[in-house]
């Protein structure tokens, strides 16, 4: 129970961060933050004590096996964040490049 | 089976633009056109072979626990149809629009992407495939808005990426818990496994995909990325934008989760009207404050998203059909709206009601179709606003909530206000304008011609004897609470 607790722990401060920080690349590894306890909480519920890999072994299954399908879906989640962050870093650059700052308060010529 | 073609035929033209494309974009143009006239092809022939039957696509041989599956039904058919007919007539509106920015072939790509993306969310049953497409739409959708390369696109894009990241990870968080209680990704799967479960994992995950997908449908308390996204968009994407994107990734899903998997419990019901009803009052008091004209246009849109959560919420037979109804008007006329706002911009280099004049002598198409747009959209007969929105006021007061049948027609009333703002100065203003900075060409006209003449058109989907064809199946699937988990297990 306490590795989930300490799991949403991290989630929350990734969104403490998303919210409470003023620079951009905060802002970008807060979000980061927020989907790694995304995907180790995804990780966790597929954990099982004492368990192997799940394999096919020389001599027959291995019967107490982790359940695979978890980590095929944060591999595939894990590329997704790979490019959004990418993304998120051009929009960064370009930003820097237009307003010479990376202060959000500072980019506001949007109107709310 | 129709389905697979529907992801595979924009995903190749994507590949396949970005491969052959050189400094000019004319095998872009066709590709993209082509591949989108196929679309919306296939889209309308399965619309009207589905009827009230489910079709199941199994990828690669697998049987359905273990495969990601497609589903074919009277909902995601009739959303297929929406998508890329709004998706043709936004790229006969690009052809001329786009070549104002550098590489235009890069935006054909990016467009086909999203389509891909949207298609993808509407087709599959697979809830985990549901946030990839998702992700591949949004991902075309962050480098479209920024497409312009000016600094308050930069600003907008990162925005939207940024509140939409925060949502991508708040509906994995879901899909994961999900997972863990159900041990399947199939969405009848898990929607039959929830039903022997503690109701308190559904209430759990269905709060956070509530925060998740009204962040992506920008209902009131989540909106603050949407005026900014969709007014610094380019014109044609903004249609996009406000016309589908919102409802596919947005409303779509939260019909297929709420009703479909989690069976409609009440509590979420109430919080869609509440909500609903928010965004159509403050969003029609925001709106009415703008100046800018697309900046208008998009809080308009949350409004009318409002309409339509309104009608889901109410949750009778009625006001299913008249949110349904709703979604393929909204998407008709916001659309056809924008491509205004789009045209003018070209034609006089602003946004600003203040700077328009009088365009009926310069533009009359653009000025003409503007007029029919702002009826529809402000609710007047006989045009198809009028219909959908009077189906949720009607089905309001028969189900007893007097006091949002209340709000809604107020809601009516303040965006007919607005839109008589547009009218007033944007279109019909004091300053004659006589010469414009640059033509409108055909293509554009003809997208806003088509869009202005559905309209009217789509009324006609109202009559008894079409309705039963047409509109009465997206409903009963909607309605259904146990059909959606009998069509893809039980068959």
């Amino acid at each position: 129970m306490t590795v989930y607790i300490l799991c949403f722990a991290l989630l929350l401060v990734g969104i403490y961060g998303v919210l409470t920080k003023r620079d951009l690349i905060k802002i970008i590894l807060s979000l980061g933050i927020m989907g790694y306890a995304v995907n180790l909480m995804i990780i966790l519920f597929a954990y099982k004590k004492g368990a192997g890999f799940a394999i096919m072994l020389r001599d027959g299954i291995n019967t107490n096996m982790v359940d695979p399908l978890p980590q095929a879906l944060i591999l595939t989640s894990i590329v997704i964040e790979l490019g959004i962050t990418a993304m998120l870093v051009a929009l960064a650059i370009r930003l820097f490049q237009k307003y010479k700052t990376f202060d959000i308060t500072k980019i506001r010529r949007l109107s709310g | 089976m129709i389905l697979p073609f529907l992801i595979i035929i924009p995903l190749l033209a994507a590949f396949l633009i970005s491969l052959i494309s050189g400094e000019k974009d004319n095998w872009a143009i066709v590709l993209s056109i082509l591949a989108v006239i196929s679309l919306l092809a296939l889209a309308i022939f399965s619309f009207f072979t589905t009827g009230n039957k489910t079709f199941v696509y199994e990828m690669s041989g697998w049987k359905i626990p273990l495969t990601i599956c497609l589903v074919q039904d009277a909902l995601s058919s009739f959303m297929l149809v929406i998508v890329n007919l709004i998706a043709l007539t936004s790229l006969m509106f690009s052809v001329t629009y786009i070549r104002q920015h550098d590489s235009p072939w890069k935006y054909y790509a990016l467009f086909m992407l999203l389509i891909t993306g949207m298609n993808g969310v509407i087709a599959t049953g697979d809830i985990f495939n549901l946030y990839v497409f998702m992700e591949i739409a949004l991902f075309a959708a962050y480098a479209l808005v920024a497409f312009g390369g000016k600094a308050e696109e930069y600003e907008a894009s990162f925005k939207y990426a940024a509140m939409g990241s925060i949502s991508s990870t708040l509906i994995l968080l879901g899909v994961g818990i999900l997972y863990a209680s159900t041990s399947t990704l199939t969405m009848a799967n898990i929607a039959a496994e929830l039903q022997t479960k503690n109701p308190m994992v559904m209430y759990w995950v269905a709060a956070i995909f509530m925060a998740g997908f009204g962040l992506k449908s920008a209902i009131m308390p989540f909106h603050a990325w949407l005026p900014d996204a969709h007014s610094s968009a380019p014109a044609p994407i903004s249609s996009m934008l406000s016309g589908v994107l919102i409802k596919a990734l947005g409303i779509y899903a939260i019909i297929r989760i709420f009703y479909n998997i989690f069976g409609a419990p009440q509590i979420f019901l109430t919080i869609f009207m509440v909500l609903g009803s928010i965004s159509i009052i403050v969003a029609s008091y925001l709106a009415m404050g703008q100046w800018d004209l697309k900046r208008l246009l998009a809080y308009s849109s949350i409004s009318q998203i409002g309409f339509i959560l309104l009608g889901l919420g109410i949750g009778t037979k009625l006001a299913i059909l008249g949110a349904v109804f709703h979604i393929l008007n909204h998407a008709i006329f916001k659309s056809l709206l924008f491509y205004n706002a789009g045209a003018v911009e070209m034609a006089l280099g602003t946004r600003d009601l203040r700077k328009m004049g009088n365009l009926r002598g310069a533009m009359p198409v653009t000025s003409g179709t503007s007029m029919i747009a702002s009826l529809s959209v402000a609710g007047l007969p006989p045009f198809n606003g009028f219909f959908s929105k009077l189906i949720i006021i009607i089905a309001a007061v028969q189900s007893n909530n007097i006091i949002y049948a209340i709000i809604a027609v107020i809601g009516s009333l303040l965006t007919l206000a607005y839109f008589m703002k547009v009218q007033r100065y944007g279109f019909n203003g004091e300053n004659k304008i006589t010469e414009l900075n640059q033509s409108i060409s055909l293509g554009m006209k003809s997208a806003m011609i088509i869009l202005a003449v559905l309209c009217v058109v789509a009324s006609i989907l109202i009559i008894p004897g079409i309705r039963e064809v047409t509109l009465n199946p997206v409903v009963s699937v909607i309605m259904n609470k146990t059909a959606y988990i009998q069509s893809v297990i039980g068959r």
